[in-house]
């Protein structure tokens, strides 16, 4: 995985809440067996009209917010499914960050899992990135998670909470795998005691 | 000792390595894989040259994308190839790390959800994880089961645990007992109703009380599986006589001597008196009525007896722009009665609502009369035993005598990876779990309901209230 330390970019301000993971990916492009090629799909049903052009009124299809690299969203984000192509979705397509005021907890690990940060802040915080980003043009903001905090260049800066062993985890591009692999002596260990409710 | 939760007594007792500040590293005794989220997880295993760690306590299984046509022989192939390279590659990946896997054509084969319970593999006071977010239904037999990414998928078949961070814990109880006409279905639509999509955020939650006690098996599964359309990951229920019932003689449960020391084993795991929760929320099981959605997220809800909400009958302006939203894509206008909704399609599966119990009380509704001339019924069964034994019943010739289609298992319409889907603007009334815009096919606007409230639907062309329908 690579590490996430600190990243400056165009914010896309998606105002909708409950946004779930069908809508970031919808279950037709699953079928994929690799981890390739999912940015293209990214918001599809929104993203394109019928005839396969892309519908001008969807906020990410607006030239203005091309090339954006944080997301600022309504809560509930990534609700629904566990589909962890809705994170490779959206960080094929280029985000590098998700601001919102809550998370679905599955979508919320999905995300640590691949370095695409998911950034709580509160409501008004949240509100004003998304009025900030539909009225200044160009509109940039910092997230830098060594600091935990985001920041623009119009006087905002709030920190944001993160569990200390994801940031960790995070900054330094850390391998669950290869970290719990260190522990075979204590699960070869828990095996032999552990009576499972297991028949056959 | 301080009274522990079930979830305590089954965290605690997995706990393989604790550290303060960091994820509990927790075993895994079942996990559950099916074509979809497993690929890229089976890749990574070969790129790092790592083997499946337990594969005894590995189980594979074809759902999501089978057809529900004709699968009677091998040789008829899938038309949808892209579908067919996924499941080819579970099939390849099974027999190269060494799996227990049910293609479309065994006869175990079914929705993951289901055979875990109907094989015996769920039981209770187990940690189950599959990369599926409906994993919460085992829950229903005690044990401590949720959805994961395919990241996760990798690290449980590797390892045959999973870093979790401990979850709050929330009772849900639901007192009183459930009138005639209300399923568990409603139960569970009325507590995603009252505490919010997002409600259960954070939580693992167990219900309790006296219409969770009364409800079948069946019943429990539907409830817990839709924990995580209120957030929740994980959703129990305390083991108890039914619950042993159910899982007697089943085939892969303990049998003679080893069951009577599971038996006993499990006796220990419910709640011990004076347990706190993080959270306490209560609904009166006696005042429910039966439930559809109307919007496009399980949290929009009404009573059949309800009608179609405006924005302005909302607090803040996010929620007014969702309803806004979802009323413009159901194609629904603000005031209408819902029994006025007309439908144009009825799925009856599903890992919710696609059990033996649940084609039963389907059936009885359908027997004898028609569906519909303007509608699409179709029945899909939850695995292929339950076909079969729907079938030795009866059931497939009512529900093909009242003019639904009759098929073979899987997720089907659930999600429309496979054939069968809504057209765009076409309406179901769906005994499924999710009606996000999409899915079950673009432009698909989803209804969902419970199995009886689907069928009466389907015969009479809109939602009618099953309780004064006849
Ligand atoms: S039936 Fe639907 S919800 Fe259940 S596992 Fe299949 S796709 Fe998921």
């Amino acid at each position: 995985m690579d590490p996430f330390k600190k990243h400056t970019g165009l914010v896309l301000p998606m105002d909708r809440a409950g946004v779930d993971t069908d809508q970031i990916i919808p279950a037709v492009f699953l079928k994929k067996i690799d981890r390739v090629g999912f940015g293209e799909l990214l918001f599809h049903s929104w993203r394109y009209l019928p005839n396969g052009q892309p519908n001008p009124d969807f906020i990410l299809n607006k030239p203005q917010y091309k090339g954006a690299t944080v997301m600022v969203a309504g809560d509930n984000f990534g609700c629904g499914s566990s589909r962890e192509h809705a994170p490779w979705a959206l960080q094929q397509y280029g985000f590098r960050a998700i601001i919102a005021p809550s998370f679905a907890d599955i979508f919320r690990n999905n995300c640590y899992q691949n370095g695409l940060l998911p950034v709580v802040l509160p409501d008004d915080a949240v509100q004003t990135l998304m009025s900030r980003a539909l009225e200044i043009p160009n509109y940039r903001i910092t997230v830098d998670l060594e600091n935990t905090t985001v920041s623009d260049d119009h006087g905002f800066s709030v920190r944001f909470p993160v569990d200390a062993f994801a940031r960790e985890k995070l900054l330094n591009g850390w391998d669950d795998i290869a970290m719990t692999l260190t522990k075979a002596d204590a699960i070869t260990k828990y095996e032999r005691t552990h009576v499972p409710a297991r028949g056959a | 000792m301080a009274p522990k939760t079930i979830f305590e007594k089954i965290w605690d007792s997995h706990l393989v390595h604790a550290e303060s500040g960091k994820p509990a590293l927790l075993y895994v005794d079942l996990h559950l894989v099916h074509e979809v989220t497993s690929a890229q997880a089976f890749d990574g295993l070969r790129l790092n040259n790592r083997k499946v760690r337990r594969t005894d306590l590995t189980l594979a299984v074809a759902d999501h994308n089978v057809p529900t046509d004709d699968r009677s022989r091998r040789d008829v192939v899938l038309k949808d190839e892209v579908s067919k390279a996924q499941l080819d590659a579970l099939d390849r990946n099974a027999k190269q790390f060494g799996l227990t896997y049910y293609d479309m054509y065994s006869e175990n084969q079914g929705i993951v959800h289901v055979i875990g319970p109907e094989l015996g593999r769920t039981q209770p006071g187990m940690v189950i994880v599959c990369g599926d977010s409906h994993t919460s239904t085992h829950g229903a037999f005690g044990s401590l089961a949720f959805g994961i990414g395919t990241s996760e998928v990798e690290h449980v078949l590797a390892t045959q645990c999973l870093l979790q961070n401990k979850p709050k814990t929330m009772e849900v109880r639901v007192n009183g007992k459930l009138p005639a006409g209300v399923t568990a279905k409603d139960i569970v639509l009325a507590i995603i109703g009252k505490i919010g999509t997002g409600g259960g955020t954070g939580y693992a939650i167990e219900y309790t009380g006296e219409a969770i006690r009364g409800l079948s098996m069946e019943g429990r599964m539907t409830v817990c599986n839709m924990s995580i359309e209120a957030g929740a990951r994980a959703g129990m229920v305390a083991p108890d006589q039914r619950t042993f019932d159910y899982l007697k003689g089943r085939r892969f449960a303990p049998q003679g001597e080893a069951w009577d020391a599971a038996v006993a084993r499990w006796k220990q795991l419910p709640s011990d008196p004076g347990a706190q929760y993080d959270k306490v929320v209560e609904i009166d099981a006696s005042t429910l009525v039966p439930h559809v959605t109307w919007g496009t997220n399980p949290g929009q809800v009404l009573p059949v007896t309800g009608k179609v909400p405006s924005p302005s009958d909302y607090k803040t302006a996010i929620e007014r722009d969702s309803a806004e939203r979802a009323l413009a894509y159901m194609g629904l206008k603000p005031g209408t009665p819902i029994q006025d909704i007309k439908i144009d399609r009825v799925f009856i599966g599903s890992c919710t609502n696609s059990r033996i119990e649940d084609l039963r009380a389907a059936a009885a509704v359908a027997k004898g009369r028609k569906v519909a001339s303007t509608v699409r019924a179709m029945v899909v069964p939850g695995s292929t035993h339950i076909k079969h034994q729907a079938e030795q019943e009866g059931l497939d010739r009512v529900f093909r005598e009242a003019g639904f289609e009759w098929r073979e298992a899987g997720c089907s319409m659930c999600l429309g990876m496979n054939p069968d889907t809504l057209s765009p603007g076409e309406r179901s009334a769906s005994t499924s779990n999710r009606n996000f815009e999409g899915r079950q096919g673009k432009g698909g606007r989803t209804h969902l309901v419970s199995p009886a409230m689907a069928a009466a639907a389907a015969i009479a062309g809109h939602f009618v209230d099953i309780r004064n329908w006849n």
